[in-house]
């Protein structure tokens, strides 16, 4: 049974789907300021601290099939800077669910900020839905910071497919992502943030498909409103027969800006790379279509950002 | 239930498009409104449901003035309507639309009912995206059936329902039409040049170069039109050709 403080518990409940105890029988480990507040493994997925208290590995065994393992992060207060390494190896054929939200609350003027580094190590055949929820709470002047740092190395035939969303909070995002792919392992990746206020939110994918019929689909959907401003950049190189898609799209609220630069490199001949990008406004005949069902403009909005920030 | 008295539309950078436009739609009845490319018949559909503001005349539903009301009062007093081009959403599912347009979850043997009077098959749309992968038939129909599912509709507009909508499909809206026919409490009023709706009409109006040409029963204004064009001529050529005259 997991120890965590009240703020922690609010975290948990907006980032994961944790409702209270523990995490129905799964694998997890709670990291709370910089701590570890609950770790439990399972037959098949071992949860083990690095040296240091640096982070933990996590090691799932090959051929585990339709279990989670959640990993949050959070960080309850002013003037912690939280720097955590976690890295896990999946074994040949196993196909999980990982689960790893970070919220970031702050009740004074300090910054509180959370920095993940995170590995994965897919091995051949194995399959990953990774989910990353981040949110910022508190209405202190205090700082938000979230940069997380992924990297992963896809083995043969393994596939990742990571849902990451930042919905509102956080001051400042930094998010690097990179990967490496060999013959026919799959990357996709669906990217959610909308972005208010003066928040800065920053993404950046570097991918290498080095295999044979490798590829990586990569999908950024994101609202600057207000003041705030959001830069993507992505680089996707195929050095092999392989194919690479990415999308960005963006909406502009207010005086929110959005700098986009996608990168494609083919150093294959049979590398098939496609960029696909859109920035603007809400479409006023969307809006206007919303409002012929009975919605307001405001209503329709809402519904038609809340739509674009999942799909 | 809908009057339009002397109803002008001008844009703002243009000329004048709507140029009093008279006409009655009543419940219970189909008015198929034709007339050249051009002639006004779009512009009209949108300054009736409020995508356009009337800029004269006076426009009554059921004797209350709408002229002055936005798109979202005039949607919630019961006015629907399909647009000529359908608009396209990233993220928002079929399902997500049809619930809107419902205002509220809508039960799914009430989705199975719309989807197959617009010809569509639920399980292989109702998840998918309003976006650029619906062909201009695909998502033509889907949003006819925003309008179908719409409750308390009192007055549906169709424009170009037939629009890349194939014969099959097309086949089973026209008895979708006539089903919403003999609901008493609504009215109709479709845009098109088809001639299998225009027979199905209880009304006709012809539009050219912003005014009404001729209106009246279909089982008079019809054989009128159909006449022109067994004569050779096309049947709403002639209001083409006294429009350029005109202008």
């Amino acid at each position: 049974m997991a120890e965590m403080n009240k703020v922690t518990e609010e975290l948990l409940r907006a980032v994961t789907d944790w409702v209270s105890g523990d995490f129905d029988g799964a694998a997890y480990n709670i990291r709370e300021d910089g701590g570890c507040a609950g770790r439990h493994s399972t037959e098949h997925i071992k949860i083990e601290p690095k040296e240091g208290g640096t982070g933990i590995d996590i090691y799932i065994a090959p051929g585990t099939k339709s279990e989670k393992v959640y990993i949050p992060a959070c960080v309850t207060r002013s003037n912690v800077k939280d720097v955590v390494y976690n890295d896990f190896h999946v074994g040949e054929d196993a196909d999980v669910r990982i689960i790893a939200g970070c919220g970031v609350h702050t009740d004074g003027e300090g910054e509180a900020l959370h920095h993940g580094i995170h590995r994965f190590f897919l091995e051949k055949g194995a399959h990953v839905i990774y989910e990353e929820k981040h949110i910022g709470t508190g209405d202190n002047a205090g700082k938000k910071r979230i940069d997380p740092v992924t990297h992963v190395e896809l083995a043969e035939d393994s596939c990742l497919e990571m849902n990451t969303v930042q919905i509102s909070g956080v001051d400042s995002s930094i998010r690097k992502t990179s990967g490496k792919l060999a013959d026919r392992a799959r990357l996709v990746i669906h990217e959610s943030i909308m972005t208010d206020g003066e928040e800065y939110a920053e993404t950046d994918f570097d991918v290498e498909m080095n295999g044979e019929d490798s590829a990586v689909d990569l999908i950024s959907r994101s609202v600057a409103r207000d003041n705030s401003y959001q830069t993507y950049h992505s680089r996707i190189a195929g050095n092999n027969r392989c194919t690479g898609h990415s999308e960005c799209d963006a909406i502009l609220v207010g005086k929110g800006r959005v700098n986009a630069a996608p990168e494609l490199y083919a150093g294959h001949l049979d590398a098939s790379l496609i960029h696909e990008a859109a920035i603007g406004k809400v479409a006023g005949e969307q809006i206007m279509k919303l409002r012929t069902l009975g919605l307001t403009e405001e209503e329709a909005e809402k519904k038609i950002i809340e739509g674009f920030l999942r799909g | 239930m809908l009057t339009l008295k002397n109803v002008k539309w001008k844009p703002d950078d243009g000329d004048e498009v709507l140029k009093g436009i008279d006409l009655t739609v009543e419940t219970g009845k189909l008015t198929v409104v034709t007339g050249p490319n051009g002639g006004g018949k779009t512009s009209l559909a949108k300054v009736i449901s409020g995508l356009r503001q009337a800029t004269g005349g006076q426009i009554l539903l059921e004797g209350e003035d709408i002229t002055n009301l936005d798109i979202t009062e005039r949607a919630n007093r019961g006015i629907s309507y399909a647009f000529q081009q359908p608009v396209r959403f990233k993220g928002l599912t079929v399902k997500d639309l049809l619930d809107l347009a419902a205002g509220g979850t809508i039960p799914d043997e009430d989705v199975c009912t719309v989807m197959n009077k617009v010809g569509l098959c639920t399980k292989d749309y109702i998840d998918r995206e309003v976006n650029a992968s619906l062909s201009g038939g695909e998502i033509k129909r889907i949003e006819i059936a925003t309008v179908l599912c719409r409750k308390d509709s009192r007055l549906l507009i169709f424009d170009e329902p037939e629009a890349g909508i194939d014969l099959w499909s097309f086949a089973g809206l026209i008895e979708a039409f006539e089903e919403l026919k003999k609901e008493k409490d609504k009215a109709l009023l479709v845009i098109s040049h088809q001639e299998r709706l225009l027979e199905i009409a209880d009304e006709i109006v012809v539009i050219a170069d912003g005014k009404v040409r001729i209106s009246g029963p279909a089982k008079e204004i019809l054989p009128e039109l159909m006449h022109d064009e067994k004569s050779g001529g096309c049947p709403i050529g002639k209001f083409e050709k006294e429009a350029r005259s005109n202008g």
